[in-house]
């Protein structure tokens, strides 16, 4: 592990966010979509915690919700030991320069309007001191860092392909020296050649800058790659995290398990002979979640209290948590 | 031309696209060929020319922008691409059954489920509703929707994405098709979808008995799934092989480097991923060198000059490479 002496940078505490489902003209309250439903985790200073999960798991609401994008319905956010919760709109507009984000889709994401400068130096302005030439220097200086010539700086986003557009979003990430970023789906819209390329550049600039990710993504072999600790979601909550190596090598939720053995390897001789566990259905609607264990509906190895009860978020052995009422 | 355990042979297909920009050198003479009951996988990244190909066979692309400058795709002793429209809507859906990306937007949202699995089947076999309607449930079965018969009622947005390809795998193969052609049909969806959608298809065509064309950009899928395996860049197949023979002896540049970039999922963790240099080829460019020198490792003067063509160096492994992988001779 990359921390060192495992100091905590990032504390989500039971946090949840639901969004309310209205109805007629004076939009009562008929429901909540429980996007995320009372997730806890921790994240050391610079280490790279993955989340993986399948779409509409809640993953991605869960860093907006961190980084006070939008509210949360209940819980807490630790930044540093603060509070965010607690904290005034100037101070949290502060703090902001220390938690940056870099989304999936590379095409939405940058103005079309603007260059690739003035979106790399939108956030200098707003929060630096920088103008002028040492403006300039810094734009070019984030454009090296992230393997881009510096004459780009006049170009607009639409010259670049999606490989590129990325290490943009990513310079402007890095502008104002951050110390934890969420990679939200980094390289999901990427081609397979340039999704190793984002990778290593993600990992060098960790290295470089001693940065702290939080890495979203529903690709497990990558998740694998770059990510020291991981943590499984299913419909709004966590329901393992553990070292990476452990994870992999002894994954204890049955939802974790069906999740990696349906995941293809490109060695067809070993794809002939691996076993598969086929999960039925779909993933239940976030607005009407089964009672007891989510997974419950689909899991097979179901017991009666795993349809009463919802299990505890509880420690199998050192450092691997989960959250199953069979282990 | 055609011998007996070949079913659709595609020959030298040439597409292109006439844009604002200039011309978009997308398919540039592409050419394979798909025996009986066979799994062929089109591996390649976007803009790779994988759809364009199949979409060319039956014409499937806007024309203009697109045109198919030369080429013959024989199917059933004609060709194809000879065809014209009303000759080509008895074999599209019928003979050829497509089964598309996004189950989104290739379903229609205003008629119920069991109108579209049916109206192939009164089209080109000629059934009465009733009997359409009795084999569209049927078929719902085949493709492991339960509660077919209500199914049959709803329309595709009360289907989840999954379930909805689903349908679009119960359409293709509603009238007994001879080739079945998935262009991505599991990348919307998620690895355990996906895995769902696999095992279904694996299970009908040992059934059934089809050639599938199956499109994808992710290796791992045609792991699995293909017999044969094309790996396409930049409007060429760079190379073709028996699968087990691609992926263990990958003998073209940008297969072996794919290959390496993608991380494992077991064995050993990677300190750092290869990664392969550069952009994607340009194909606003006419494409007179070969499309992978600027990205390639090993490339030489001959790479910048000439195109290499599709050889075969044994063991059906063909690749198009001036660079003999084995013994490392210039050609």
């Amino acid at each position: 592990m990359k921390s060192k002496e495992g100091e905590i940078l990032l504390k989500v505490e039971n946090l949840s966010k639901h969004f309310p489902i209205t109805k007629g003209l004076l939009r009562r309250k008929i429901g909540a979509i429980k996007a995320v439903d009372g997730i806890s985790f921790e994240i050391l200073k610079g280490e790279t915690l993955g989340l993986v999960g399948e779409s509409g798991c809640g993953k991605s609401t869960a860093a907006r919700v961190i980084l006070q994008l939008s509210y949360a319905t209940e819980g807490n956010v630790f930044f540093k030991g603060q509070d965010l919760n607690s904290l005034s709109k100037e101070e949290l507009r502060k703090l902001r320069q220390q938690m940056q984000m870099i989304f999936q889709d590379p095409q939405e994401s940058l103005n079309p309007r603007m260059t690739v400068g003035s979106i790399i130096s939108e956030p200098l302005i707003e929060h630096g001191t920088f103008r002028g030439k040492v403006l300039q220097d810094r734009v070019e200086q984030l454009l090296e860092s992230v393997g881009m010539n510096r004459e780009f700086a006049n170009r607009y986003p639409h010259e670049f392909s999606g490989g590129q557009r990325q290490r943009i979003g990513i310079a402007r990430a890095l502008a104002l020296s951050p110390d934890f970023i969420i990679c939200d789906e980094p390289i999901a819209a990427l081609d397979v050649s340039i999704q190793a390329q984002v990778v290593n550049l993600l990992e060098d600039l960790q290295e470089k800058f001693g940065l702290t990710y939080l890495f979203i993504s529903h690709d497990l072999s990558m998740i694998r790659h770059i990510a020291d600790r991981v943590a499984v979601m299913y419909l709004g909550r966590i329901v393992e995290l553990a070292s990476s190596k452990s994870l992999y090598s002894r994954p204890s939720h049955p939802y974790t398990q069906a999740l990696l053995s349906a995941v293809p390897i490109h060695d067809p001789k070993r794809e002939k002979k691996r076993e598969r566990i086929i999960l039925t259905g779909d993933v239940p609607s976030p607005a009407d979640p089964p009672t007891g264990c989510h997974f419950s509906t689909r899991c097979s190895m179901a017991k009666e209290i795993c349809f009463k009860e919802s299990p505890n978020f509880r420690k199998a052995s050192r450092g691997h948590h989960v959250a199953c009422h069979l282990i | 031309m055609l011998n007996n355990n070949s079913i659709l042979k595609v020959n030298k297909i040439t597409t292109r696209f006439l844009t604002q920009d200039g011309l978009v050198h997308a398919v540039n003479g592409v050419s394979f060929n798909l025996k009986k009951g066979e799994l062929l996988g089109v591996v390649g990244e976007s803009g790779s020319g994988k759809s364009v190909t199949v979409l060319s066979l039956l014409k499937l692309l806007p024309m203009p922008p697109a045109e198919i400058v030369s080429g013959q795709a024989e199917f059933e002793e004609q060709d194809l691409i000879q065809l014209d429209v009303n000759q080509l809507r008895k074999i599209r859906g019928g003979k050829i059954g497509f089964i598309f990306q996004d189950p989104m937007t290739s379903l229609n949202p205003v008629l119920t489920i069991g109108y579209q699995i049916a109206e192939p089947m009164r089209q080109h076999m000629g059934l009465s509703y009733n009997q359409a309607h009795k084999r569209s449930k049927e078929l719902l079965e085949l493709v492991g929707i339960p509660n077919a018969r209500n199914c049959l009622s709803s329309y595709p947005h009360q289907f989840s994405g999954g379930m909805r390809q689903r349908v679009m795998i119960a359409i293709a193969l509603a009238c007994n098709p001879k080739v079945l052609i998935a262009d991505e049909p599991t990348t919307a969806l998620d690895v355990t979808i996906q895995a769902q959608l696999l095992d279904i298809i694996k299970r009908l065509r040992k059934e059934l008995g089809m050639a599938i064309i199956w499109i994808t950009h992710d290796l791992a899928v045609v792991a699995g799934m293909a017999d044969r395996v094309a790996v396409m860049y930049g409007g060429f197949i760079v190379e073709e092989a028996p699968v087990e023979e691609l992926f263990s002896n990958p003998k073209h540049p940008y297969t072996l480097g794919l290959l390496k970039t993608i991380p494992n999922l077991e064995g050993k963790r990677a300190e750092k991923l290869e990664s392969i240099p550069g952009q994607p080829p340009n194909l606003l460019v006419k494409p007179l060198s070969c499309p992978f020198g600027p990205r390639c490792n090993y490339s030489f003067e001959r790479c910048n000059r000439e195109n290499p063509t599709l050889i075969d160096r044994g063991k059906n492994h063909k690749v198009a490479c001036w660079l003999n992988a084995d013994s490392g001779e210039r050609l």
